[in-house]
């Protein structure tokens, strides 16, 4: 016997999913904003001669890459306020669990796009006589960010789904709202269906516009792949 | 008239002398030809002189003016700032150009007057133009390095040096890389700076190439100098077995 779809249920409850995937929309954005600026910041600390700095900045990449997001999340939601009296509201917390945990992604991903470049790159920026910060800012950044295009949208994706996580801790991203919609309605199914078409549609529409953009840097001389 | 001045210059890397003692003193104007087998140590010479590596080492003036200071168990510390300021003042061309692939030929040789210098954008692109023309690639100023030839990339490196108003340009092998129908368009424009009369050393397999241009050949061998002269001293009538040796086997092709 046929499951009987009944989509109308879930779609009278749409301003509920659609306030939900602003909310996910919203820490996610601001994860991928911090994440990737303080990803460039470990990766760089990481990649100094100087131990006492590439050692702290690896400690913190390893101790995020390795642990789960969830129990991350946990402990600054939870951990935080009994441990140091600072209370966070759950986007706070999310918002500082994935962007450094995605940070330390990043800043791997960074890492390997720096290392990729030539020596001799390096070299033609010294010879002229610049500085290693200017190196890094005009010669190698530039060049280490085109070839990480790939790799970058494939944790922008990665962090996305992550943010999931967040309803666990009564944050109303798009997954909190289809559970009470799912709960409202006894439509689990279909709800379901629907936030994965609309998470579908999101992260498709996003990695068609980095296509783009990877085909545009392409055509401006040299392309990501050798 | 001493531009250059290096004392007993070593370099070893792991367990390797790559340089084992080079006394070389170069007068402005003069344009030295550097020969060796591979592994002599002649290009690892040449990007000593403008602390592209650091010289194990031995002491370099320039100008008059001694490089670094003396450290405590007598081997001499260099800080980074002296040497970006060398690195102003001496140029480098290199084997495998090293042009940055994300900047169109004049980007390329405005970098250095933008980044390092400070130089406003209308006044460096100016004279970046300046610079292209002089190589014969005023017409490429807007095209990548991906869109041009090896000899175009080599030139375009070589403006990209000069446009930084060295006081001597070290060339590495400038030619190495080319097509063989590439090379006579490097080496004219090479010839073109020698008739300027400006201060340089080049390392090179262009036996006959160094004998026109060239002032002095210095012979490397083992990371020493092995015999040195004006080119018909060195490539005419070599006094040393290695030197001839070294001479025979490239000659051994030419009628």
């Amino acid at each position: 016997m046929a499951y009987q779809w009944d989509f109308s249920p879930v779609l009278a409850n749409a301003p509920l999913l659609v306030e939900g995937l602003v909310n996910t929309l919203r820490i996610t954005g601001t994860a991928l904003v911090f994440g990737v600026a303080l990803g460039l910041g470990l990766a760089l600390l990481r990649l100094s001669p100087r131990r006492y700095l590439s050692w702290p900045a690896g400690f913190v990449i390893e101790v995020f890459r390795t642990t789960p997001p969830l129990v991350q999340l946990f402990w600054f939601f939870f951990a935080m306020p009994i441990l140091v009296g600072i209370e966070m509201t759950p986007f706070m917390a999310g918002a500082v669990t994935f962007s450094i945990q995605s940070a330390s992604f990043f800043a791997e991903v960074f890492r390997a796009g720096i290392q990729s470049i030539e020596r001799g790159q390096w070299d033609g920026a010294r010879a002229l006589g610049m500085r290693h910060d200017q190196a890094m800012r005009r010669i190698i950044l530039p060049q280490a960010v085109k070839r990480m295009i790939p790799a970058f949208m494939e944790r922008a994706i990665e962090l996305m789904k992550t943010t999931t996580l967040i309803a666990t801790i009564s944050y109303a991203d798009l997954l909190f709202a289809a559970n009470e919609v799912s709960q409202k309605t006894f439509r689990p199914l279909e709800t379901y269906t629907v936030v994965a078409l609309i998470y579908f549609v999101v992260i498709f529409l996003a990695s068609q516009v980095a296509r783009l953009v990877e085909l545009r840097l392409a055509r401006s001389g040299e392309s990501t792949v050798h | 008239m001493t531009i250059l001045k290096v004392s007993g210059l070593t370099k070893r890397f792991g367990t390797t002398d790559v340089l084992r003692g080079i006394d070389l003193e170069v007068a402005r104007g003069e344009r030295i030809a550097i020969l060796g087998a591979s592994g002599s140590g002649k290009s690892t010479l040449l990007r000593c002189l403008n602390f592209m590596e650091r010289p194990g080492g031995g002491t370099i003036a320039l100008d008059g003016q001694m490089l670094g200071r003396e450290g405590k168990a007598g081997e001499r510390t260099y800080r980074e700032s002296e040497l970006i300021q060398v690195r102003q003042r001496v140029g480098m061309v290199f084997q495998q150009f090293n042009l940055f692939p994300h900047m169109t030929a004049i980007g390329n040789v405005m970098e250095g007057l933008r980044t390092v210098r400070g130089m406003p954008k209308p006044e460096a692109e100016a004279r970046a133009r300046k610079e292209l023309a002089r190589v014969g690639l005023a017409e490429k100023a807007d095209t990548y390095p991906a869109h041009l030839s090896g000899g175009q990339k080599q030139r375009v490196a070589i403006a990209r040096a000069l446009a930084m108003d060295p006081e001597m340009l070290l060339f590495d092998e400038p030619t190495s890389a080319l097509d063989p129908e590439l090379v006579g368009e490097v080496l004219a424009v090479i010839l073109a700076l020698a008739e300027e009369g400006r201060t340089m050393l080049l390392v090179t397999h262009e036996l006959g190439f160094a004998y026109h241009v060239a002032t002095r050949v210095i012979f490397l061998a083992d990371g020493a100098i092995h015999e040195q002269g004006t080119p018909d001293e060195v490539l005419k009538n070599p006094k040393k077995d290695r030197t001839r040796a070294f001479l025979a086997s490239h000659k051994q092709f030419s009628f």
